[in-house]
């Protein structure tokens, strides 16, 4: 049997065709064959959330999916996320407030408080941890990220 | 770590799937949302020939409301049962249950049916299934059938499918006047799998119990139906007094499994927790 998929996906606007090994995850596919080297593979099984990236308008875990199954797929990364300058007050608060110190988790951090200002812009700090208990980071104890989104909130207009 | 090699196929009709299923047998797994499959196959717990990747199959997505109640496709994803209204309105118990399955960006890909299928016994829906007496859809090569939860969840996660069987949808029945419903569990982090959980269905009337199901998760291989204890409230108001004969019987009716997270001991006590948080406001 084949063990290989031919596949065509657009990742950060770009257009991508590739012949892959079927078992290869969508990160391992971005990190390996496009040299996106931005979402990171931490647990491999779903915990900890580093390899977050956006697949057709919503976060999924890259470690979760395989590349086969993005073959029609819009992909953006941490890499399209920062060219376009979509998520540049939540990094330019991320510094500000020290919301990171190794950086592991930051770019699927970043991918995941994204939707939250898409999905609750108005959410309450509870609901902000809430929505980010699927990334975890060792560094910071959370509280620097929550006050960043805040604070980067705050910067684009406050709540609606 | 990697999955073993498979070959990948991905039919664009049920028919075909069943066709696939049916040629490779034991070698073949579906792959539905793939949130839990892929795991077990990262960690090389499954190490299947080929995947069938159903998310192509057309008419396996969806929510409708029907005649006795509501129906959901085994490929809906979590995060659309999550945000619907037919959901809320007909069958709060998955409405409340669906914020603690996992975490956002797994709701966005995980399928309602997949959740089912998988049958993991820390996971919240097939308990949801359970409770509210849902029907299993299944497609096989002679056509469609349909199997009670209480029939279908045999085991750890082993179910009625067949070889060459499909899980097209859930039909949940529309719950009578004055049933409730409550949903809790308790992880150690928001989203992770429970250390024990309890759905709950219950006829309340003018402030007493009827009857009902107390269906707890990650307690046994399959969900578990505490019956001695919901018999206990049949015709009871809610009081401190009932709640710890409840959390006694429980104690007495439950034989948990014990694990990294929780001891046998502790799933039993948690059991009472949940039962006085999650029965209480109920009867209010």
């Amino acid at each position: 049997m084949d063990r290989t998929v031919e596949i065509g996906l657009r990742v950060n606007g770009e257009r991508a065709t590739r012949r892959v090994e079927a078992r290869m995850n969508l990160v391992d596919f971005l990190r390996e064959e496009l040299g996106l080297t931005g979402s990171h593979v931490g647990c491999e099984h779903g915990v900890c959330g580093a390899c977050t990236v956006r697949v057709d308008g919503r976060i999924a875990r890259g470690c979760l999916m395989l590349a086969a199954q993005a073959d029609g797929a819009d992909i953006w990364t941490i890499e399209g996320l920062s060219d376009t300058g979509e998520i540049r007050a939540l990094q330019d608060a991320f510094v500000e407030r020290n919301a990171l110190q190794c950086g592991y988790c930051t770019p699927g951090m970043l991918l995941t408080l994204a939707e939250l200002r898409e999905r609750n812009p108005a959410a309450d700090r509870r609901e902000i941890r809430e929505f980010i208990s699927g990334n975890y980071c060792r560094c910071t104890g959370y509280e620097a990220i929550v006050d960043a989104f805040e604070m980067a909130r705050a910067r684009e207009g406050g709540l609606p | 770590m990697k999955p073993a090699p498979f070959a990948y196929a991905r039919p664009e009709s049920l028919e075909d799937a069943i066709g696939l299923l049916e040629e490779h047998g034991e070698d073949a797994r579906i792959l539905a949302g793939g949130q839990s499959l892929m795991a077990t196959l990262n960690m090389r717990l499954s190490a299947p020939e080929i995947l069938v990747d159903i998310g192509r199959v057309p008419g396996l997505a969806g929510i409708k409301a029907t005649e006795g109640g509501i129906r959901i496709g085994a490929m809906t994803r979590h995060a659309e049962v999550e945000s619907s209204e037919i959901v809320a309105a007909h069958a709060p118990l998955i409405a409340s249950a669906m914020p603690h399955i996992a975490h956002p960006a797994v709701r966005n890909r995980g399928t309602f049916g997949g959740s089912i299928a998988f049958a993991d016994p820390a996971a919240e829906l097939p308990a949801c299934a359970v409770a509210l007496g849902a029907r299993m859809v299944i497609a096989g090569r002679g056509g469609a059938r349909t199997v009670a939860a209480d029939a279908f969840f045999r085991g750890l996660y082993e179910t009625a499918l067949g070889p060459g069987e499909v899980l097209t949808g859930i039909e949940v029945p529309n719950a009578g006047a004055g049933w409730r419903s409550g949903f809790m569990e308790l992880a150690r982090r928001h989203g992770d799998y429970a250390m024990i959980g309890l759905a709950a269905h219950m006829e309340v009337k003018d402030g007493r119990f009827g009857r009902g199901r107390l269906a707890f998760f990650a307690v046994g291989e399959r969900p578990v139906l505490a019956a001695r204890s919901a018999a206990l409230l049949e015709g009871e108001r809610w009081s401190d007094a009932l709640g710890a004969r409840i959390a006694e019987m429980l104690k007495e009716e439950l034989d948990p499994f014990e694990d990294l997270n929780a001891d046998a001991a502790m799933r039993r006590h948690l059991a009472g927790v949940l039962a006085r948080r999650v029965l209480g406001p109920l009867a209010a």
